[in-house]
């Protein structure tokens, strides 16, 4: 059908201080794909991601990037194939935008060849692909939170590898700049990039992704595309939440709405009485 | 090609683009180093005009002066330059690992273990500059072992570190307070005054052997560099570019130990250069990152002005640390008080 | 991205397990606090049974004991009570007020005060009697930790914690340099310096106690009334602003509360390290984050820690003693350090 998956996971299963979160999970990203991962808190999605970016190294199984184990590419190699946005990245004080996104040429970079005309090629067009461009000599952290985010992902992307994995990129900002970043990953997911993100909005997923992948206790409960996976009845099965799936009026894919009253109305209800009494 | 605005002046130095700001300073300290040791060189209780020490240095000048000059006193002027400039390539690496600008190897302990080992063999073995020496590099090499161990927990990580070392640096004070009371007054000022680290007595064969064996800590100090701003973002980002963190701060870590035992061997635990250096240096360049180059001279030029000041300055003769740490401290009151008239 | 050291908030046991925690906790406190006076008043040079030690309380013992029990004893155990209190409270209040787990009172530079107001006076006036030197070393940290809050404040309030830290730091590294150059220059004042360095319950007789503990009485309910405000602060300032919390005032009282019982007890006894430190997270470990249940415990906990290590230091090289402040180090440090190693990375 179609080319082979370059990043796989194979019967991997991961583990923090002797807890196993991810036992025994088996996925292939489609290659080309926008794959996006949801479930709800704590379901091991971050976890994977995590394995899959080599920051875990698995207990058991194999993650396999081009057809290699992933832990037999040294280090930069790694890095040059595949770029990860973690939750957690700090800026150094004072920083400018443009230097921040130098950052990200790294993996291209050695002692003997410090730094080059490719890269100054490379952040350019990072920050150019980013809506950043004018932003380059600021301090980082005077950016508001939408901007900034902006300029992690610019330096991700001028690592230029062809896949792209996001660990929530868009939790804190506000829904236009949500919407912002989605259209740019779905964007560059269009001009050739796999890109695999972890997201907390489902809707979100529903509208960007090509592929989904549903997770509930570190295994996968469905995958597929958004009209497969994302059916109420998969959604109050995941995360609890009794729900309606209509058409979106915009994109004609489904669109999760939240039901009012049910369980989570009663429950509340009766709290309510209780902080009054 | 439209070049990237990245809101400074670069220069490029061979491959490599440098702020311009950096350069700038880093020239300006560098000729504050030379001015400041022609001057020294001089300066003493059988003076030497500056021309006739640089005419000495290159190799002319009478032989009381090439005595005074290059026997006496380079040696000293030497150790001041390259000891300030490894103690703050020292300083420098363990903020960096630590993202701590507070972490220099005073407070982990280091200096301490240093002075322990020092009057362990000064009671049992011998008051020797070698037995010193010799107990000074061993108690900072054993003390940096205890702390890494006792803070290796699948890795050493920076706020574990510090909270380690500074435990172990505070029984290693009692111990050493504890052992200037058992040993007779005049005994005790002496390890005393070598304790707050001091040039005086600084042989060139001395210096010699200890840089040559601190040397390659150095440059692989600087070859980290790259992995080190990497790791800067944040363990998972330096990670996901293509470094191994925890590989990187126990390199970065060893050679700081390295170079803070070689400085401590020849001179004693001299605080507050590792602490204030890479600080005053990245204030001075307004760089967002420490660099070791610009630590190193300011660094070098931090303990050359402390022990001018030491030895000619003040109405009593005092070991070079003691100034060092008052001279630290006052910047950085200054420091905080301007920054937050800045912040205001 | 610059901090020193973070701030956590540990874990805690759930509510009504903690209230029995807090009970047996005290319990148990007291209990050992006791058999730690009673070993105080046997132990050293000259070991006297407890029955002998009553004796002499209650008026029946003979010259001799009277002169070791009621002349030596007695006092240095009410210095380690009085000292320990002091220092216990001072640290949890300088933890609480930081939110710093890792502060400690000498961090506000009154160790490098008292030391500094010491060393002067020895130098210019040959003064050695300890009692007439308590006077300078509480004036010398009063004076120096009035210093550092001012150069540690800031546009965000009167003593903004982090601030506080680096200009504790500073100006204690600055003080230290002329102290030591006095000492160096001066074999008195080394002399002296060297021994009070060690922080020691010897020698500290009723007639140092008594100025003292007025200023520690004060400290102490000062403190024990900022209980509930701190418990507030701990949720940050804006949380705590919301909830009607003068801030500026809390930390100013705080500080002064800090000052004053810092100040006095190393007047009294000199830099005893790691008690201010250690002791309150051993309290918070017991009976969770209420800073209304770790003051008073705190009080009653350090002053255990403050007896042992004198009574350890009577013991281990006898007849001659090892000063109390250099065990306390010893004792403290590794206590420290365990935690440092048990807990999940970066929480303490």
């Amino acid at each position: 059908m179609s080319d082979p998956s370059r990043l796989e996971a194979r019967a991997v299963s991961l583990a923090y201080d002797g807890t196993t979160v991810v036992p025994e999970l088996s996925v292939a990203i489609p290659p080309g794909s926008f794959t996006v991962i949801i479930g709800p808190n704590a379901c091991g999605k971050s976890t994977l991601l995590r394995g899959l970016s080599r920051l875990l190294a698995p207990a058991a199984g194999s993650v396999v990037l081009d057809g290699r184990d992933i832990s037999s590419y040294p280090v930069k190699e790694v890095a040059r194939r595949l770029g990860l946005l973690p939750q957690s990245a700090l800026a150094p004080d004072g920083i400018t935008v443009a230097d921040l996104v130098g950052r990200g040429r790294y993996p291209h970079q050695s002692l003997l060849r410090q730094w080059s005309s490719a890269d100054e090629i490379a952040v350019k067009e990072a920050l150019d692909a980013t809506g950043t461009a004018d932003l380059s000599t600021r301090p980082v952290d005077a950016l508001s939170g939408g901007q900034r985010q902006r300029v992690w992902v610019a330096m991700v992307l001028a690592q230029q590898t062809d896949l792209l994995l996001l660990d929530e990129p868009t939790t804190y900002l506000d829904v236009a700049h949500q919407v912002e970043l989605m259209e740019l990953f779905a964007e560059l997911n269009a001009r050739g990039r796999t890109v695999v993100a972890v997201l907390h909005d489902l809707n979100h997923a529903a509208r960007y992704a090509s592929h989904i992948i549903a997770m509930r206790d570190g295994r996968i409960v469905a995958e597929g595309t958004p009209r497969e996976v994302i059916t109420s009845a998969r959604v109050e099965e995941v995360y609890g939440l009794p729900n309606v799936v209509i058409d979106d009026p915009v994109t004609g894919g489904p669109l999760v709405v939240p039901l009012r009253g049910g369980a989570f109305a009663a429950r509340a209800a009766q709290a309510a009485a209780e902080l009054d009494a | 090609m439209t070049a990237v605005d990245v809101g400074y002046r670069r220069v490029r130095v061979g491959t490599l683009p440098v702020r311009a700001r950096s350069l700038v300073v880093g020239a300006a300290v560098l000729v504050a180093v030379v001015v400041l040791a022609v001057f020294s060189l001089g300066w003493g209780t059988y003076p030497v005009a500056p021309d006739a020490v640089v005419r000495t240095l290159l190799g002319g000048g009478d032989a009381l002066d090439t005595t005074v000059v290059v026997g006496w006193r380079l040696p000293r002027v030497l150790a001041a330059v390259t000891l300030g400039a490894l103690l703050a390539i020292a300083g420098a690496l363990f903020q960096t690992v630590t993202r701590n600008p507070l972490a220099s190897p005073d407070i982990l302990g280091l200096s301490n273990g240093a002075f322990t080992g020092m009057l362990l063999t000064l009671v049992f073995v011998s008051g020797s500059w070698p037995a010193r020496a010799g107990g000074a590099l061993i108690g900072c090499l054993v003390a940096s072992v205890v702390i890494w161990f006792l803070s290796y927990r699948g890795g050493v990580q920076g706020f574990r570190l510090i909270v380690v070392g500074i435990g172990v640096s505070a029984m290693l004070a009692s111990l050493n307070t504890w052992m200037l009371l058992q040993i007779e007054l005049e005994t005790a000022m002496f390890a005393s005054a070598w304790g707050h680290g001091s040039l005086n007595g600084v042989t060139g064969d001395a210096l010699g052997g200890v840089l040559l064996c601190a040397a390659p800590f150095a440059i692989a100090a600087f070859a980290l560099v790259p992995a080190l701003r990497q790791l800067e973002l944040g363990d998972d980002m330096a990670a996901a570019s293509g470094v191994r963190p925890h590989l990187v701060r126990t390199l970065a870590l060893l050679a700081g130990v390295v170079l803070v035992a070689a400085a401590t061997a020849i001179a004693g635990p001299i605080a507050f250069v590792a602490l204030a250096a890479p600080q005053i240096a990245r204030r001075l360049a307004r760089t967002p990152s420490l660099s070791l180059a610009l630590s190193a001279l300011v660094g070098a030029l931090l303990l050359l002005g402390s022990d001018a000041v030491a030895q000619h300055v003040l109405p009593v003769t005092l070991p070079v640390g003691v100034v060092t740490v008052s001279v630290g401290g006052a910047y950085l009151i200054v420091m905080i008080v301007t920054e937050i008239r800045r912040r205001v | 991205m610059t901090s020193v050291v973070p701030p956590r908030v540990s874990d805690t046991a759930p509510g009504s397990a903690r209230i029995g925690r807090t009970a047996i906790g005290t319990l148990v406190l007291v209990a050992v606090l006791a058999v730690s006076v009673a070993l105080s008043l046997m132990i050293g040079a000259n070991p006297l049974p407890w029955h002998t030690v009553w004796a002499s309380l209650t008026g029946s013992g003979t010259p001799d004991t009277d002169f070791v029990v009621q002349g030596l004893r007695v006092p240095r155990t009410i210095a380690g009570l009085v000292a320990g209190a002091a220092l216990g409270v001072a640290g949890a209040l300088m933890q609480a007020f930081s939110r710093n787990p890792l502060a400690d009172p000498g961090i506000l530079g009154v160790n490098a005060g008292a030391a500094f107001a010491v060393a002067l006076t020895v130098a210019l006036f040959g003064i050695q009697s300890s009692l007439l030197l308590v006077w300078p070393a509480f004036l010398g940290a009063l004076v120096v930790t009035v210093a550092v809050a001012l150069v540690g404040s800031s546009g965000r309030g009167p003593a903004d914690p982090i601030r506080l830290t680096l200009a504790g730091v500073a100006v204690g590294a600055v003080l230290s340099g002329i102290t030591s150059g006095m000492m160096l220059s001066n074999p008195d004042a080394f002399d002296l310096m060297r021994g009070w360095n060690a922080g020691s319950l010897l020698g500290r007789g009723v007639d140092l106690i008594l100025p003292v503990v007025p200023f520690i009485a004060v400290g102490l309910a000062v403190a024990f009334v900022l209980g509930r405000p701190l418990n507030a602060l701990a949720l940050g300032d804006d949380l705590a602003r919301a909830q009607g919390l003068p801030v500026g005032a809390v930390r100013v009282a705080s500080i002064a509360a800090i000052t004053v019982l810092a100040g006095a007890a190393t007047a009294l006894v000199g830099p005893l390290s790691f008690v201010g430190l250690m002791v309150p997270h051993v309290v918070r470990w017991i009976v969770g984050p209420d800073q209304r249940r770790i003051l008073p415990l705190s009080a009653l906990a350090a002053p255990i820690v403050v007896l042992l290590a004198d009574v350890l230091g009577r013991v281990i090289i006898a007849p001659a003693e090892v000063p109390a402040g250099i065990v306390t180090a010893f004792v403290g440090a590794p206590v420290l350090i365990a935690l440092a190693r048990r807990r999940k990375a970066s929480a303490l």
